[in-house]
């Protein structure tokens, strides 16, 4: 019993130990800050923008410590800009911090000119911009004037989408490998706790929309949509290494995702849906000149609507949950923690419901459209 | 702003990690899985099926048991009917024939009982009549010893023969 | 500024969507309640229909975000 009681028990002390670090630099950081607050007293906790830091995609995994000089994993920036050009963004973060005038505002803004291989680009928002005599030009918060360079980075998020990938496709492995060794029996281990959720997809979500002799072929595909959300909604909420990346709250994702589900839904359309788009049965034809702009509207607010559910559900719940940890620090006060941490965890657990409801509803929808553009007609 | 601007490289990333994803998902996972879930799905129908047919010849089965007992039974009850109708009709016969050999006894009885009744009284009478005869012989050798009782003897004989 | 006028935004987005996703909720259980088989079904519906409305509140939180984060 105790060499099988072994490896848990130093997996448990591994991941309290992991938690406890986790949790000292966190106070560290927070203790630095309060700090920096003793030395220049008008600089307060910066709610606003430490969510948004936290939300938005990055060219740093940032893991602890203070959001400059803190502890973080460097990715590699991916540029084309006549050429192909790689560097790590360690000469984005470890360069020099420039100040210029906003030329509306007048205010001060801040931005990262790159040092080494980096030199002649700027980090502005996390986004790189070509400098100019190494300024940028910014209006009202945007840059005007300097050119976008084309990024192809390993970014925190794309990092984070392998990783989703990698964990998808060794734990889908392993339950194929556990239905190929086995052929057709009762599943065990893994396999016994994600069959209900594939035949959930096939059956419920597949059969019931798409309808029983048409849906085979899509349901690949709509376990692909489910599994990829699902997955990836997961490690979102995980908060150390692996995840902690808001990879479905983010709006490129989200727009893939509706993009691949508007064509599959015109690929598999047939001569009923357009009929039903440009001819809609027992409409006046006084009516036709409204309806066919509202119909061929209609295809796309579909799948516009799929992508801002879905990022907003998983923004807004990083928002909710980053929010809720912030009243300690906006209160520095570490008795907040009694009030704001039973909360956090509360809108946490809450989320675990909306990552499953998330990645479930975004694969019932998109079972819908193409249901809906598959009916046969039977009038 | 930019929160809702998609960025064209995480695009690009997404786009080559999900197709990438779709295809090796499709080809290698989902298809064995589903091969094998449908496969067993299928068994367990195919089972369930064949339980109810089962049940159902089971059923039919015992109904022709039933069937069978009952028939036997019939035909047991029918044979052992007829064999104590048989009895009866066998002990009634007896009877009926017992009781004429009875009665042709009896009467062949009466009729010897008869013929010896009318020998015996037959004979009684031609006793008695001997008796009488001797007695008579007796009393008139008493009665004619003189001749006054041979007169009045005589006289009564005509009367009674008179009233004869 | 900009960001108190999202806030109110995004709060009165919400209210309609409780309202909405409250009066589905409270449908879906009378219909339960009526017919305890079709549960799953209905369960189903509501939640589509659920989410259809949160997504039109989300809109509303999206534009909230936007005024909030310049």
């Amino acid at each position: 019993m105790t060499h099988i009681m072994a490896p848990k028990k130093i997996m448990k002390s591994l991941i309290l130990a992991l938690f406890a670090i986790f949790l000292v630099h966190f106070a560290n950081a927070s203790s630095s800050a309060g700090q920096h607050e003793g030395k220049s007293e008008e600089k307060e906790f910066d709610v606003n923008g430490m969510i948004m830091h936290h939300i938005k995609d990055a060219h740093e995994w940032h893991l602890w410590g203070p959001e400059h000089g803190g502890t973080s994993i460097y990715l590699p920036i991916i540029l084309i800009d006549g050429g192909l050009k790689t560097f790590s963004s360690s000469h984005f973060y470890h360069g020099s911090i420039v100040a210029v005038k906003d030329h509306k505002t007048g205010l001060d803004v801040e931005f990262i000119a790159g040092a080494g291989p980096a030199e002649g680009y700027g980090l502005f928002h996390e986004k790189i911009y070509k400098l100019n005599e190494g300024k940028l030009s910014i209006e009202d918060g945007h840059v005007h004037g300097n050119i976008k360079v084309l990024d192809f980075s390993i970014t925190k998020n794309v990092l984070s989408l392998f990783f989703g990938a990698i964990f998808i496709l060794i734990i889908m492995s392993s339950v194929a490998r556990f239905y190929k060794k086995n052929g057709a029996v009762a599943p065990k281990g893994l396999a016994k706790f994600l069959e209900p959720l594939i035949v959930m997809v096939r059956d419920d979500v597949a059969k019931s929309n798409i309808g029983e002799h048409k849906y085979k072929k899509y349901v690949p595909y709509l376990l692909t949509i489910f599994f990829f959300i699902f997955f990836n909604n997961l490690l979102g909420l995980v908060p150390i290494l692996p995840g902690g990346a808001n990879l479905t709250g983010n709006i490129s994702i989200t727009l893939f995702l509706a993009i691949c589900t508007l064509v599959v839904t015109l690929a598999s359309s047939n001569k009923n849906y357009w009929k039903h788009i440009f001819a809609t049965p027992g409409v006046p034809v006084a009516l036709l000149p409204i309806m066919i702009p509202i119909e061929l509207v209609g295809i796309l607010t579909k799948p516009f609507a799929l992508m801002i559910r879905l990022f907003a559900n998983m923004t807004a719940g990083h928002i909710i949950v980053l929010a809720l940890v912030s009243i300690i620090f906006i209160n520095k006060n570490a008795a907040w923690g009694a009030l704001s941490v039973p909360m956090a965890l509360f809108i946490s657990v809450l989320e675990l419901l909306v990552a499953f409801l998330q990645a479930y509803l975004f694969a019932m929808l998109s079972a819908l459209f193409i249901g809906g553009a598959v009916e046969e007609s039977h009038h | 702003m930019d929160l809702i601007l998609p960025e064209f490289g995480l695009l690009f990333w997404m786009a080559l990690v999900f197709i990438c994803l779709l295809f090796v998902l499709t080809k290698f996972i989902w298809k064995p899985i589903l091969s094998s879930v449908n496969e067993r799905e299928q068994k367990i129908s195919e089972s369930l099926e064949l339980a109810v047919k089962t049940q159902a010849e089971m059923k039919a089965m015992q109904a022709a048991n039933e069937n069978l007992l009952k028939e036997a039974k019939a035909e047991r009850d029918a044979i052992v009917k007829d064999a104590k109708e048989t009895a009866t009709k066998m002990i009634e016969d007896a009877k009926v024939v017992a009781k004429s050999e009875a009665e042709k006894v009896i009467s062949a009885a009466r009729q010897a009982i008869e013929t010896e009744k009318g020998a015996a009284i037959a004979e009684l009478k031609t006793q008695v009549a001997a008796f009488s005869i001797e007695i008579a012989e007796k009393i008139v050798r008493g009665e004619l010893s003189s001749d006054d009782k041979q007169k009045a003897l005589a006289e009564k004989l005509a009367t009674d023969i008179n009233l004869n | 500024m900009y960001g108190s006028i999202a806030a109110i935004g995004a709060g009165l987005a919400v209210l309609g969507a409780g309202l909405g996703i409250g009066r589905i909720g409270g449908s879906a259980m009378d219909a339960i309640a009526r017919q305890p088989e079709a549960s799953g079904k209905i369960t189903t519906t509501m939640i589509i229909a659920a989410a259809l409305i949160e997504g039109v509140a989300l809109f509303g939180v999206v534009v909230g975000l936007l005024g909030g984060a310049k």
